[in-house]
């Protein structure tokens, strides 16, 4: 499987890299770590004319802490999230999150930036971003601008950056101390994308849940924000009654197709599934004093 | 298309090329440089089988362009052996504990394990699991791998024992 050929671009700046876009226009393709665009290419479902390789712009890396978010340069690896401590202590979910991702291999080269912005329902960053409520930051001619994850999504591979944009940091709100949280992925075997997951995010005060965040993946055309679905958790003490009615809201809410994964019930079997797991496991750390 | 200029370290060797921006880390190792032991597997990024380390990351090499290497260092199978010249520790081991059968997977699971265990030099059985789980061996020989990998982590350390 070889690829078709095309002009390699390895610029030192995000300038550099937003002029070298404006230039080519829909020629051209953003590189991060590849592991989703490279299989494209030699498959030649992908055929770009120009890659322009991001691995040398310094700003792009990076994780820091600015007051209540966190900040991660869109290069950052899978890899380099789950070994980062502020990570695990500001936003654990996102380390369950990416612990889950492709293999050792791909996580070593796989990038948080790479993940929300190919748009691919199956990647798992996305919906993990929709339920923290998380935002991109696009860098463009005109400037830079911040989309909510929850607004990101319009089609399969399709969002809300626009052509001459490059999506360079992704800006996480920190959730409150004592935040239950999970992500609970089923999949055919270690590489796969998810049969369904679900990412939960759960704020619990004095035994009743006064918060709550359900998002869903690889379940539609885009990651699912099931906004009803978490509405329907809060103000309840989480009782099975109370996880029925968050199960019942997203099933409403989720569009799988019948793919080598499954039929379409099997897929709202195992989000079901999915869901129930993973509320009863944020509700189980909730209120443990770490978010 | 213009040829690029790389300038890269193979197993501590320099090496300078010109390549098409489009010729894959694999086919560069093993058409261009004669390194036969990464092997081609899946080609999908699966089976680990190409599997070199680039900068200190294990790195499928089916999926990686040599363009995305220029100026990396870059150990292959070929440049993984004992202070001596001979075999490596985990070599050693996956022969002592029957860690291969038919060996196609063998150049990717030592130089992914190497890795590893530079990076936890004692790992616990899960952990070993965990960090090769990005590379298939089709006779399944999975348990013996473990075990090949837990004792050259022994091994290393009664080496480094003894040193002290």
């Amino acid at each position: 499987m070889i690829p078709g050929n095309f002009a390699y671009h390895r610029p030192a700046d995000v300038a550099a890299a937003a002029r070298l876009l404006q230039e080519y226009g829909d020629e051209a393709q953003i590189l991060a770590g590849g592991h989703s665009l490279i299989p494209m290419m030699k498959l030649r479902m992908a055929q770009p004319s120009h890659l322009i390789d991001l691995q040398d712009i310094a700003g792009l890396k990076g994780i820091g802490r600015d007051g209540d978010r966190l900040v991660i340069g869109a290069m950052t690896t899978q890899h380099e999230l789950i070994g980062d401590p502020l990570v695990a202590e500001a936003v654990p979910l996102l380390r369950a999150a990416a612990v889950q991702i492709a293999d050792p291999q791909v996580r070593y080269v796989g990038t948080i930036g790479g993940n929300v912005a190919n748009g691919d329902p199956g990647n798992d960053m996305p919906g993990v971003m929709q339920c923290l409520d998380a935002s991109f930051e696009l860098t463009g001619p005109g400037g830079t601008r911040e989309v909510r994850a929850r607004a990101f999504y319009e089609a399969a591979f399709t969002t809300a950056r626009a052509e001459d944009e490059i999506l360079t940091r992704v800006i996480v709100p920190v959730p409150k101390a004592g935040s239950g949280y999970a992500y609970l992925k089923q999949k055919r075997k270690i590489g796969d994308y998810a049969t369904a997951a679900a990412a939960v995010l759960l704020g619990v005060e004095n035994g009743s849940c006064a918060s709550a965040a359900i998002a869903m993946t690889n379940l539609a055309a885009t990651p699912v924000f099931a906004e009803a679905a978490g509405a329907a958790l809060v103000g309840t003490t989480l009782d099975d009654a109370a996880m029925d009615a968050a199960i019942a809201a997203m099933l409403a809410a989720i569009d799988p197709a019948t793919d080598n994964r499954g039929p379409i019930e099997f897929k709202r079997h195992v989000a079901r599934q999915m869901l129930r797991r993973a509320i009863a496991e944020a509700a189980g750390r909730a209120g443990r004093g770490t978010a | 298309m213009d040829k690029l200029h790389v300038k890269l370290q193979v197993n501590g060797k320099p090496v300078e090329a010109l390549v098409e921006p489009r010729l894959l880390l694999i086919h560069f190792l093993r058409e261009e440089l004669g390194l036969t032991g990464p092997h081609i597997g899946c080609e999908t990024s699966h089976c680990g089988a190409c599997t070199v380390d680039i900068g200190g990351r294990s790195v499928k090499s089916c999926t990686v362009f040599t363009a995305q290497a220029n100026g990396a260092e870059i150990t292959t199978i070929e440049g993984i052996k004992g202070a001596d010249g001979g075999l490596h520790t985990l070599q050693e081991m996956f022969r002592e504990h029957h860690g291969l059968q038919c060996g196609f997977c063998t150049p990717g699971m030592i130089t992914r394990a190497w890795r590893l265990l530079e990076e936890n030099p004692d790992p616990s059985e899960a952990e070993i699991r965990q960090g090769m789980a990005g590379n298939l061996c089709r006779c399944t020989g999975y348990q013996n791998i473990v075990k090949a990998i837990r004792a050259a982590a022994d091994a290393r350390h009664a080496q480094k024992e003894a040193a002290e």
